[in-house]
C-alpha cells in the first residue's frame, strides 16, 4: 500500500516538468511548421514563473477556490494512474477536475466565460466515452481495472485495442486544446471567444490553471504510454517513442485544420468513438465469449 | 407480526383522518402536529423493522390463511373498478375504463371461481423488502413533511385553484400505505392490488388541480399504468391456471430451464414494470406529472411509484439473467438511459430536467435488473437507495425556490448561489449527489459499468458511455448556473417553510452521509440482499483500495468548499484583489450591464445551451418512442411465441 502511495508522488514530480516541455516543444514545432523561430522549449516555465509574480486579480470569492480544486483533481488523476490504482477513477476524477474549472468560469458569470463554459462541458461529453472505453478495453486486455495490472500484461494493450487508440488520438486534440476541436480555449489568441474558459482569470490564478494544465497534459501522454507499456522493461521506450511520436501529430493536426463548428465536433468525435472504439469492443468481446 | 399491519394500516387511518379534518385555518396547526408525528412515527417503524431484521438477516414469511382478507382485497379492486370507471365517464376517457375492466375482471373471476393457485404465505419480508421500507418510510416520510408547507404557499401563488389540501396530504399517506402492502406482499393478487392503488393514486394525485392540461396528463399516466396492470394481470392468469403458482417467491423457484412457461410470466410482469417505472415509451406519463404539486412529483419519481416497477424487476433479475427477457429489459433500459439523458440536455424546465433524468437514472436500474447477475444487482439497488435520496432533495428544493422566486425554470437560477443562498447550496449537493465523481450515484454507476462488461453486452456498454457523458452536459449546466456570482443582487426572501427545512436539510445530510457510509450500506444492507437472491456468498463488489481513493475524493471534495470558505470570509468586500468580470465590453459594475460605444450601460443576457434544433424533445421524442416501442413489441413476441 505505501509503495503504491509512494509511486504515485512520482507523477506530481514528473508531471510539471514534463507537461511544461511537452507544451513548450509543441509551441517550438509548431514555430517551425510555420516557418517561425518560435520560443525556446523551456519558455512555459519562464511564462509560469511571470504568472505567479502578478497579483491574481479575482471577480469573486468562489473562482480561487475552484480553480485550486481544478487543479488538486487533475493531480489527484495523475496519482490515481501512477499509484497502480482503478483507471476508471482516474477518468472520474478528471471529469471532477473539469467540472471545477467550468464551475470557475461559470462564476464569472460573463459572456465569453459563460459560453466557454458550456462549450469546455460539451468537450466534456465528447471526450468521455471514449476516456470510458478505453478504460475498459484495458480491462478487456489485462483482466483488471487496476493500473498496476495493466502494465504487467504479458503484450501491451495496444495490440487488443488499435481502435481504441485511434479513438484516443482523436479525443487527444480536444484535451490538449488543439484545433481543429479548440471551441472552448485556445492555444491561438485569434479563437473567437478570445482565450475562452479563461478569460476571466488573472495573475496567480492563471498560473496554477497553467499548471493543471501541464498535468493534464502529462496525464495524457501517460494514458498514450499506458497503451504501449507490459511486462517487458524496454516497452517503457516504446511508450515514450509512442508519446513523442503522438505529441508530433497532435502539433501537426493543430497546424493543418482549421477549427470546426461544435455541431461538427460532436458528430465526429462521437462517431469515430462510436466506430472504432465500438467495434474494437465488439471484437474483445466476441473474442472473449 | 404487527409491524407489517402497523405500516400498511397506520397510513390509511391517517389518510382517513386528514381527509375528515377538513380544510380551514383552525385546523393546520393540528394537521401539521399529526403529519409530523405521523411520518417520524413511519421513519421510526421503518428504522425498527430494518435494525432487528438486519441483526437476524432471515426471511419471514407470514398469514398463511386470509380468507376475510382476500375479500376486502376483491372488494378493494373493485372498488378502484368502479372509481376509475366513473371518472373516465365523467371526463369522457374511456380507454382507461376499458383497460381497468380488462384488468380486474378476470381477475376476479379467478378468485370467485377458486381457480386461484394458493400459495402459502401472503406476507413475506427479506432485505429487499427492508430496504425498500427504508426508502419508502423515510424519504417519503420526508416529503409528507415537506408537502405541509408546500401546499400552503402552493395555494397561497395559485389562488384560483381550489383548495382541497386535506384530500392531497390524505393521498400521499394512501400512496405510503399502498407502497407499503407492495413492498411486504409475496401473493401475486395482493401484490396486483396494491399495484392498481399506486396507479390509481397517481392519477387522482396529478390531477389534483384540475386543469385541462393536468386532467389530460392525469389520463395519460391512468392509462399507461392500467396497461401495465393489464400485463400484470395476465401474468397472474398465467401463473395461476398454467403453473400453479400463485405468490412471487413461489414463482422465483420456478426452474425456468425445466418450465419455459415461467418466462411468459416473468415477461408480462416485467411489461408491467416498464410501465411503472416509465421506461420508453411510456416515460410520457412520468413527464405529464410535472403539472402536479411537487410533493406529487418528489413522492412519485423518488421514492415511492416508479421504485415499484423497478422493485418488482430486481425480484425477477435472477430469473431474467441470461433470457431473452432480460435481453429486452436491458435494451430498453439502456436505450431509455441514453436517449432520456439526450432529452434532457435540450430542457429548460427545471421539473421537467428532473423528470427525464429520473426516466434516465430508472433506466439504468433497469437493465441492472435485466442483466441479472449479482454485480449489477448490487448497482441497481445502490443506485435506487442513491437516486431515491437525492432526487427527492431535488424535487424538494425546486419546488421551494419555485414558490420563493415565482419560476422553476433553470435559466431564472442565473445567481441562485447570491440570490437564495441556502436553497443554492442544497441544490448543488443534490446535483452533485446525481452525477459527480466521489458521490453516491457514480459510485453506482460504476458498479454497474463492470457487471455490464462482465455480462458482454456490448450494446449496453455503449448506451451506458454515451448516456453517462450526456448526463454530465446537462447537469454541468444547471450547476453552472446556479455558480454564477452576479455582484450588487440583492437576495431574495426565502420564503421557505421551516418544515420545508426539516425536510431538506436531513435529505441533504443523507446524501452527504450516505456518500460517506456506501462502504458500510454495501456491507451491511445491500450484500445480505444478493446472499438471500442468488443463495450464495456473493463476493463484495467494490473493495480494497478503491473505496480507499473514493474515501480521499470525497475528503477532498469536502474540503475544498470550507477551505474557500474561509479564504472568502478573509477577503469580504472588495479589496484591491478583486475585479469585475470581463463582459465583452466594460463592465458596468453590476455583471448585468456592459458600456456600450456611446458609453451607455447595456443590459445582457446570457442563457443556457439547449440545442433544441439538435436533440430536441419535439425533433427526438417520437423516433424514440417508435424504436423503444419496436423493441417491446418484436421482443415480447419472440418471447411469448417461442414459450408456447
Amino acid at each position: 500500500m505505501l509503495q503504491s502511495v509512494l509511486l504515485g508522488f512520482i507523477f506530481f514530480l514528473l508531471a510539471p516538468v514534463c507537461g511544461a516541455i511537452i507544451s513548450g516543444a509543441d509551441r517550438f514545432l509548431g514555430a517551425r511548421m510555420q516557418r517561425r523561430q518560435g520560443p525556446t522549449i523551456v519558455q512555459p516555465f519562464y511564462d509560469l514563473y511571470k504568472f505567479f509574480q502578478k497579483k491574481a486579480y479575482i471577480v469573486n470569492g468562489l473562482q480561487d477556490f475552484l480553480v485550486i480544486g481544478h487543479l488538486m483533481f487533475v493531480m489527484l488523476s495523475g496519482w490515481i494512474i501512477y499509484a497502480g490504482q482503478d483507471i476508471l477513477l482516474a477518468v472520474f476524477s478528471l471529469t471532477l477536475a473539469e467540472m471545477f474549472l467550468c464551475l470557475a468560469a461559470f462564476s464569472a458569470s460573463a459572456p465569453y466565460s459563460n459560453m466557454s463554459a458550456q462549450r469546455e462541458l460539451l468537450q466534456m461529453t465528447c471526450t468521455e466515452p471514449m476516456l470510458l472505453l478505453m478504460a475498459i478495453g484495458f480491462y478487456l486486455h489485462a483482466g483488471s481495472f487496476l493500473v498496476s495490472d495493466m502494465v504487467l500484461g504479458k503484450m501491451p494493450a495496444i495490440v487488443s485495442c488499435p481502435g481504441m487508440f485511434a479513438g484516443f488520438l482523436i479525443i487527444l486534440v480536444i484535451e490538449l486544446r488543439k484545433s481543429p476541436f479548440d471551441v472552448s480555449s485556445s492555444h491561438h489568441a485569434h479563437q473567437e471567444m478570445v482565450k475562452g474558459i479563461t478569460t476571466d482569470i488573472s495573475g496567480k490564478l492563471m498560473g496554477w490553471v497553467e499548471l493543471a494544465e501541464w498535468n493534464e497534459i502529462f496525464l495524457m501522454f501517460t494514458f498514450v504510454g499506458l497503451f504501449f507499456v507490459c511486462s517487458n522493461p524496454w516497452s517503457i521506450l516504446w511508450a515514450i517513442l509512442a508519446g513523442a511520436g503522438a505529441m508530433f501529430l497532435m502539433t501537426l493536426i493543430d497546424n493543418t485544420f482549421p477549427r470546426v463548428k461544435w455541431e461538427r465536433m460532436l458528430t465526429i468525435v462521437w462517431s469515430s468513438t462510436f466506430i472504432f472504439a465500438g467495434g474494437n469492443l465488439l471484437v474483445l468481446m466476441l473474442l472473449k465469449g | 407480526m404487527q409491524i407489517i399491519e402497523f405500516l400498511i394500516f397506520f397510513p390509511f387511518v391517517i389518510a382517513a383522518i386528514l381527509y375528515l379534518l377538513g380544510n380551514s385555518e383552525r385546523v393546520y396547526p393540528v394537521r401539521k402536529f399529526i403529519v409530523k408525528g405521523a411520518a417520524f412515527l413511519i421513519m421510526a417503524a421503518v428504522i425498527y423493522l430494518a435494525v432487528r431484521v438486519l441483526r437476524g438477516q432471515m426471511v419471514r414469511t407470514y398469514l398463511e390463511k386470509a380468507d376475510t382478507a382476500n375479500d376486502f382485497v376483491m372488494a378493494g379492486e373493485l372498488f378502484l373498478m368502479c372509481l376509475v370507471t366513473f371518472y373516465s365517464f365523467r371526463f369522457r376517457k374511456i380507454l382507461a375504463a376499458l383497460l381497468s375492466w380488462i384488468g380486474t375482471i378476470p381477475i376476479l373471476w379467478l378468485e370467485l371461481s377458486g381457480r386461484a393457485a394458493e400459495g402459502t404465505d401472503h406476507f413475506k419480508f427479506d432485505n429487499l423488502t427492508v430496504l425498500m421500507c427504508l426508502v419508502v418510510g423515510i424519504v417519503g416520510g420526508f416529503i409528507t413533511i415537506y408537502a405541509i408547507g408546500y401546499i400552503k404557499d402552493y395555494h397561497l401563488r395559485h389562488p384560483k385553484f381550489p383548495e382541497r389540501s386535506n384530500w392531497f396530504l390524505a393521498m400521499l399517506f394512501v400512496f405510503l400505505g399502498a407502497m407499503f402492502g407492495l413492498l411486504f406482499s409475496d401473493n401475486l393478487g395482493w401484490i396486483y392490488f396494491f399495484w392498481e392503488i399506486t396507479s390509481v393514486c397517481s392519477f387522482l394525485l396529478i390531477g389534483y388541480n384540475r386543469e385541462k392540461e393536468s386532467i389530460e396528463n392525469s389520463f395519460k399516466a391512468l392509462w399507461m399504468n392500467l396497461l401495465g396492470g393489464d400485463a400484470f394481470m395476465a401474468g397472474i392468469l398465467y401463473a395461476s391456471l398454467a403453473l400453479h403458482v400463485g405468490t412471487l417467491s413461489d414463482l422465483q423457484q420456478v426452474d425456468n430451464r425445466a418450465v419455459p412457461g415461467v418466462m411468459i410470466v416473468v415477461s408480462l410482469l416485467a411489461f408491467a414494470a416498464l410501465t411503472k417505472s416509465a421506461q420508453l415509451p411510456f416515460n410520457g406519463w412520468l413527464l405529464g406529472a410535472m403539472v402536479a404539486p411537487t410533493p406529487t412529483s418528489a413522492l412519485l419519481h423518488s421514492a415511492t411509484m416508479v421504485k415499484a416497477g423497478v422493485y418488482l424487476l430486481i425480484r425477477l433479475a435472477p430469473l431474467m439473467q441470461g433470457t431473452l427477457t432480460g435481453v429486452m429489459v436491458t435494451l430498453i433500459g439502456g436505450f431509455t438511459f441514453f436517449a432520456a439523458s439526450l432529452m434532457a440536455i435540450a430542457t429548460s424546465d427545471g421539473k421537467r430536467v428532473l423528470a427525464h433524468s429520473t426516466v434516465s437514472n430508472l433506466g439504468l436500474i433497469v437493465a441492472c435488473a435485466g442483466v441479472g447477475r449479482p454485480e449489477s444487482v448490487w448497482a441497481g439497488t445502490m443506485l435506487i437507495l442513491f437516486h431515491a435520496v437525492s432526487k427527492s432533495l431535488m424535487f424538494m428544493t425546486v419546488g421551494a425556490v419555485e414558490n420563493a422566486s415565482g419560476s422553476r425554470n433553470i435559466e431564472d437560477m442565473h445567481g441562485l448561489i447570491v440570490k437564495l443562498p441556502r436553497l443554492a447550496v442544497v441544490m448543488i449537493i443534490g446535483i452533485c449527489g446525481m452525477y459527480l465523481a466521489p458521490f453516491g450515484m457514480l459510485v453506482a454507476k460504476w458498479a454497474a459499468l463492470k457487471s455490464y462488461i462482465d455480462s458482454g453486452a456490448v450494446w449496453l456498454v455503449l448506451f451506458l458511455v454515451f448516456g453517462t457523458a450526456s448526463t454530465s452536459f446537462y447537469w454541468g449546466k444547471w450547476l453552472g448556473k446556479i455558480f454564477a456570482v452576479i455582484h450588487k443582487s440583492q437576495a431574495l426572501k426565502d420564503t421557505t417553510h421551516n418544515g420545508e427545512w426539516q425536510a431538506l436539510y436531513p435529505l441533504a445530510a443523507m446524501v452527504i452521509a450516505m456518500c460517506f457510509g456506501f462502504p458500510l450500506i454495501s456491507n451491511y444492507i445491500v450484500q445480505p440482499v444478493l446472499n438471500q437472491m442468488f443463495h450464495t456468498e456473493v463476493e463484495p463488489v467494490i473493495g480494497g483500495s478503491d473505496i480507499a481513493v473514493m474515501l480521499l475524493m470525497l475528503i477532498l471534495v469536502a474540503t475544498l468548499p470550507v477551505a474557500g470558505g474561509i479564504i472568502s470570509r478573509n477577503r469580504r468586500g472588495i479589496t484591491d484583489q478583486n475585479t469585475r468580470s470581463y463582459m465583452s465590453g466594460i463592465n458596468a459594475g453590476d455583471d448585468r450591464h456592459f458600456l456600450n460605444a456611446y458609453g451607455d450601460a447595456q443590459p445582457l443576457y446570457m442563457a443556457n445551451w439547449y440545442m433544441i434544433d439538435l436533440i430536441g424533445e419535439l425533433k427526438i421524442m417520437k423516433p424514440c418512442l417508435a424504436i423503444a416501442a419496436g423493441i417491446l413489441v418484436i421482443m415480447l413476441t419472440i418471447i411469448i411465441g417461442g414459450a408456447i
